[in-house]
Order: C-alpha cells, then structure tokens, then sequence
C-alpha cells in the first residue's frame, strides 16, 4: 500500500476521519491547530460527514465534546498545554460521565515562562483525572493510535474518554510516512459507536452527572472509574491483537527496543525515544549492552509489563521530559513505586531532559549510559541529574547577560 | 405568530413536569418559577445544568425530572447545551432517532454562573445561535455557597462577603450587573424576565419563545429566604414588591426590541420592598439610612423614566 508524506496533526486528523466521528467542538491553540483546521476543511468540502463547531475556550469546547458524547454520538476534540488545562476541571467531569470521547493532546510546555516546544508537564498533569493515555513517537502511531482509543473507549468494559498523545512540533510539524488505512478495514475494525448505557431521547428520560451525597457513593463510582481503567489493561492488548490482524502493524503496551539482551535500559516516552534509540545504536557500537523501553500505554499503567521488561537488568534511567516541581520526575517516580516490592530490580537513575523542547544531544545520552555503568560498578545511584550541555549554559550566560541578570 | 396567551392562572396546566420533594429550601422563589417554566416547556426536555443550588435537584439516585438531566459544572452549561443539541440534530439528521424523539435542550444556572463565571460560555452560545432555552434564576448571590456577592448582587445588599460593619455600612457598594442588556447586544431571538409571581406571565412568555428557533432566555428575579433573611412564607409577596416597587422590570426583547410586559399603574415605594429583608436591614436599623434608600429609589425612578420616553 502506498504510504503519504503526513504530518503528526495531520495523521491525527487522518484518524478522526477514518474513525467517521460525528461531532468536533474545538478550539484553536499551537501546535494542535492544524489537526482541526484539517478535519474543518474536510467538513466544508464533504469530504466528511461531521459537525464541526469553534467554542469560546478549551473549557468550553470539553464540556460541549463529553456532552455529545453523552448525547450518544462518537465526538473528537484536540487540545495542547495551557488550552488543556484551561480546560482542566472538564477532563475530571467528562471522565466521570464515562464517556467514550477521545482527544489528541500535542504536548507542549507550559507557562510561565511561556513557551510553544514540547515538553509532557501538560500530558502528565491530566494523569489522574480518568482519561486513559496513549502516547506516540512515530506519525503513524498517531494515526493508528486514534482508531484503537475509540475500540478501547467505546469497549462496555471501559467506557472512560481517551488521550493520544503527541509531541508539538518535533511531531506535529514532522512529516513522515503514513499508510492510510481502508475505510472498509476500518469499519471492521471499529464499528458504528451504538451506546447503551449514556444518550438523550424523549421517551426514556436520562439523568447525567448527577451530585451525590456521602463518602459511600463518591468512593463507589471513583473506583469503579479505577476498575474499568484496569481493565483497559487486557482490552488495549485483546485490541491491538486485532487491529494487527487486520492492518499487520503490532502495538503493545510498551515498545522495546534492542532490550532482550540489554544489560542498560533508558526508559522514555513520545518522539524524543527516536532519538533515545539512535543513542542506543551508537552506544552499542561502542559495546555497551543498551537498550531503550519506551512507555506507550500510560494509563492504565502496565506495571507488569514494565516490570517484566527490566527485570534482570543491571540498571535502568529514566529520562523524563518533565518536573514535578519539589519532587522531580513523574515517570521515576511512577517506575519506582512499581519496583519497590520486586525481589529482582535494577538501579533506577533519574535525568531530566528535554523541557519546552530542549534538545537531547548524543553526548547527552552517552553521559546518561556512563552514569548507568558508574552506578553498577560502585553500587551509588546518583542525585537526579538535569541534562543540560557547557555549550547551553554558556548561551544562558550570555542571554542573562543581555537581561542585566548578570 | 398564532398563540393565544392564557389569561389566568386557572389556564395553566396542571401536570407538572418537575416533581416534590427536592432538597430545596422551603420557600425558593426559584423553584417556583422552575416549576411553571417546564409546565409550559413540556417533558421532552433536557436540562443542562451549572453548578449552583439547583445542583442538588437530582441527587442519586433520584431526580425531581420527568425529562432528562445532566450536570456539567460551573462555567459551561451553555456549551453542554450546544453539545447535546448538535449531538440530537447529528443523530436526527443521521437517521439515529426519530424526529419525535427529539428534546428541547435547556441550561439552568444560578446568578453566580449566569452574571460572572459562565458568561463567556453564554455569549459563545447566543452568538452562535445555538438553539437552546436558557434559565436564570436570580437570587442576587452565591446562594449555594451561603450567600456571597455576585455581579446580580444589588447595591446595599448584606453578603457574606460585603457584610456591613463599621468601615461599610452600605454593604455591597456597586449596583447589580445588567444581565439583560449584556445578553441583548447580542440580539437573541428572545429574551425576557420573569418572576415567580407572575406565572402567567412567565407561561406566556415561554409559549412565544417557543416559536422562535435559536437562543431564548429568561432571568427570574427569585426569592431566597436563607439568603434574603426574609420568612419563606413572603417569597412570593416580595416577588410581587419587587415587580410593584420597579426594582424587577418584567419585560422581553425580540431581536432586541424590548417591550415592558407589565408596566404598575402606581409604583409602590422601594421601602416596602427591602424593609423585609435582612439582607436591607442595615438600611433602616439602628440609625435609618435615607440617603441609601433615597439612592436606590431614584435608581429605580431613573430606570423607568427611560422607559416611558
């Protein structure tokens, strides 16, 4: 099959349409913009057979997308850093309507200082609120990862909204390959959406989101939100069986690469692993047993399979692309509280790299591989490192300089 | 336009499509007004609501509703309202349902989301004419929340964040938002207020709206005992005073020409209507405060010499 030069937004919209959603409430905000401005033109021109409305915020444009939803019609919305969480309180409310939406988020610093490059502090901060995650390093990823989240979020096991998650600009703006799928395939893949449990029609009265009084019934639905999303667990992987039998691509809940022998494991997430595992390729030239885990399922978290994938390493680093400001990185933190109670476990080291889009440069990778081997020789994990080069401090000298900070 | 108004209230229905038995105060002028607002509006409705007191109408898992209900939050009922709307007429246009299944979509909020918090998300949905009800009841405050200022508070009301004390003995010190016209510079199809005294009145109005495709939307001033300090046995009485002093004009807008539905023949003095109430009675004990009362009756005076010119 022919492959087409896409970008991730507009692979992103390439999914939207193959999925032949209904309803798009958006609202515009770098780097996601190009995803709706796509879906809009098709709309205007038939290409699609959708309505597509521009809101008043982010906050509003959430609250229309779950609301169609509950209405009963398959909705998409698309969103980045300071829009997501302008719109923040409704990613909790919509999830807790158990709603089937999927929205694409282009990950993207966030302010102050203001910024427009990605980093994942905006992703990571709606880890919580009931949507699962998926996150993607290739534009096809995207694509294909657009028509798996309806399978997941639609599956009567789940029915909680879904995040696909992509990189601003080292992604959105990147043109790569993409195999466009059938729309016929598509349709077997994923059918009409035909909810029974959350719709709008006279003649059978439905109340919504309604308040509830008391700690038994908050904790009953909460966890029940926590349940299904485990079972998302055994669902994405029953749906990437399928969705590889039919278009032959295979996703799992991580992505390994050069793992099975590696003695050294950098953990990472979204497009910034690409250039993780040009690091690997290099280091195993140099005959460092490398290898690179990429997280791709993020919510629900598949600790097993993480713990499965590093287990009997000798060490692994995270390399997170973002701060928990006065902790440090999420993903660490995440990886660590799953090891804590395997007998067998790796050193677990911790870099910072790449926020608001900062590059990882060879050089980077090599120290975070040096560290490794350092902490396996000597038995001392090091403090969190942040990745930050001579010739970058330099620069920041200079521009403090000009800012008389100096 | 082919609807006879009824004249009387013995010309109202008398099924109800909002059931007893709610957690609401004794005496809520607003839901007095709710009640009458969905006799004319029917069953086939469903309520989009903001987060406010009338949150706790449907608690589960019970709902005081013959019509559906969702709850969205504070700030974005209108644009859960346009969400459900496309979605039916997305469904209805797709074959999905049948035309008879549809519902009229109707956000219901407070004074605290309606004048400050949610205004953003109410002027994107008149502006995009999204075809809606939407419903404001009035009590002048954060009700839900105890009674706090808002941008419906008027002036010289008792809040619990403008309370009256030695350095204010006004309390709140700005006069209330004018909703009304904010709406009407968007020119909606309709828009009107109404109180919960007046239920012909307010039955008319809904029945006329109902010809109109696009935003229609009322404001109810509503009596709130525990906020207003007043006995709920008056709510009624003081949404009268209101409407008989002037301080509540009940009028409509249609494509904003604004028409005065009930003009008193004789105004009554604005005292009679404050007097009662606890959030006023600073104004009148332990010293009487004529230059306050003076104020808020030459607003009302000026308000309605605009009128008659």
């Amino acid at each position: 099959m022919a492959k087409e030069m896409l970008t991730g937004n507009a692979a992103a919209a390439w999914g939207v349409r193959l999925a032949e959603v209904d309803y798009i409430p958006a609202y515009p905000v770098t780097p996601q913009t190009e995803i709706i401005e796509t879906i809009a033109r098709w709309i205007s021109n038939g290409d699609m057979d959708a309505r597509f409305v521009t809101m008043d915020s982010e906050h509003s444009m959430i609250t229309a997308a779950g609301a169609a939803s509950a209405a009963g019609v398959r909705a998409f919305t698309a969103s980045s850093s300071q829009g997501l969480l302008y719109g923040f309180e409704m990613l909790y409310t919509v999830a807790g309507w158990r709603v089937p939406l999927v929205m694409v988020n282009v990950s993207r610093g966030l302010s102050a200082p203001i910024t427009l490059e990605p980093d994942h502090n905006d992703i990571l901060a709606a880890r919580d609120c009931g949507f699962l995650q998926i996150h993607c390093e290739t534009c096809q990823e995207v694509l294909d990862s657009i028509l798996i989240a309806y399978r997941i979020a639609e599956d009567e096991k789940i029915l909680l909204p879904v995040f696909v998650n992509l990189d601003g600009f080292l992604l959105s703006f990147t043109r790569e390959p993409v195999e466009i799928p059938l729309l016929d395939d598509v349709k077997k893949f994923l059918p009409a959406y035909t909810p029974k449990h959350a719709f709008f029609r006279s003649g059978k009265p439905m109340a919504q989101g309604v308040s509830v009084l008391g700690g038994p019934i908050y904790s009953y639905f909460k966890y029940q939100m926590h349940l299904a999303a485990m079972n998302g667990l055994a669902v994405y992987k029953e749906v990437c069986k399928e969705f590889e039998n039919i278009f032959g691509r295979r996703y799992d809940t991580t992505d390994g690469y050069m793992l099975e022998d590696a003695e050294y494991v950098l953990i990472m997430m979204d497009s910034f692993s690409t250039l993780g595992k040009a690091a690997v390729k290099k280091a195993r030239e140099k005959g460092i047993k490398a290898g690179l885990l990429r997280l791709r399922l993020l919510r629900p978290f598949p600790e097993r399979d993480i713990m499965a994938a590093i287990k009997g390493k000798k060490a692994a680093a995270v390399l997170d692309q973002n701060i928990s400001i006065g902790k440090g990185g999420i993903l660490h933190s995440e990886i660590a509280g799953a090891m804590f109670n395997e007998k067998e476990r790796p050193l677990l080291l911790s870099f910072i790299g790449g926020l608001g889009g900062k590059n990882i440069s060879p050089v980077e990778f090599e120290f975070i591989f040096d560290t490794m081997i350092n902490a396996e020789k000597t038995g001392v994990v090091p403090e969190p490192h942040l990745l930050y080069t001579e010739a970058e401090w330099k620069e920041m000298e200079r521009v403090k300089k000009i800012a008389g900070k100096v | 336009m082919n609807i006879t108004p009824i004249k009387s209230i013995k010309d109202l229905p008398l099924e109800d499509n909002l059931f007893p038995g709610t957690a609401m105060c004794a005496g809520c002028g607003g839901l007095l007004a709710l009640r009458h607002c969905l006799k004319a509006l029917g069953e086939k409705t469903v309520i989009v609501n903001a987060a406010g007191c009338f949150t706790l109408l449907s608690i589960y898992p019970f709902t005081p509703f013959k019509g559906s209900w969702l709850y969205t939050a504070m700030a974005s009922a209108p644009a859960g309202a346009q969400g459900v709307r496309d979605a039916l007429d997305i469904l209805i246009k797709k074959g999905r349902i049948k035309q008879d299944e549809d519902l009229k979509v109707v956000v219901l909020t407070g004074d605290g989301a309606a004048y400050d918090m949610g205004l953003s998300s109410t002027s994107g949905a008149i502006y995009r004419n999204l075809d809606f009800y939407y419903i404001c009841y009035d009590n002048e405050a954060y009700g839900n929340t105890g009674f706090q200022w808002s941008g419906a508070t008027p002036y010289a009301s008792k809040t619990g964040t403008t309370p009256v004390g030695k350095f204010n003995p006004t309390g709140a010190e700005v006069s209330k938002k004018n909703l009304f016209e904010i709406w009407r510079s968007h020119k909606p199809p309709y828009l009107a207020t109404i109180s919960p005294a007046h239920q012909v009145d307010l039955f008319n109005k809904f029945k006329k709206a109902e010809e109109y495709k696009g935003p229609k939307l009322f404001i109810s001033h509503s009596p709130c005992p525990p906020g207003w300090a007043t006995d709920p046995s008056h709510s009624v009485k003081l949404a009268k005073l209101s409407v008989d002093t002037g301080i509540w004009a009940l009028k409509e807008a249609i494509y904003g020409e604004v028409r005065h539905t009930l003009v008193p023949k004789k105004f009554k003095p604005v005292e009679e209507y404050l007097e009662g109430q606890g959030r006023f009675t600073h104004l009148f004990k332990p010293v009487r405060q004529e230059d306050t009362i003076s104020k808020i009756q030459e607003m009302v005076n000026e308000y309605w010499k605009g009128v008659k010119e």
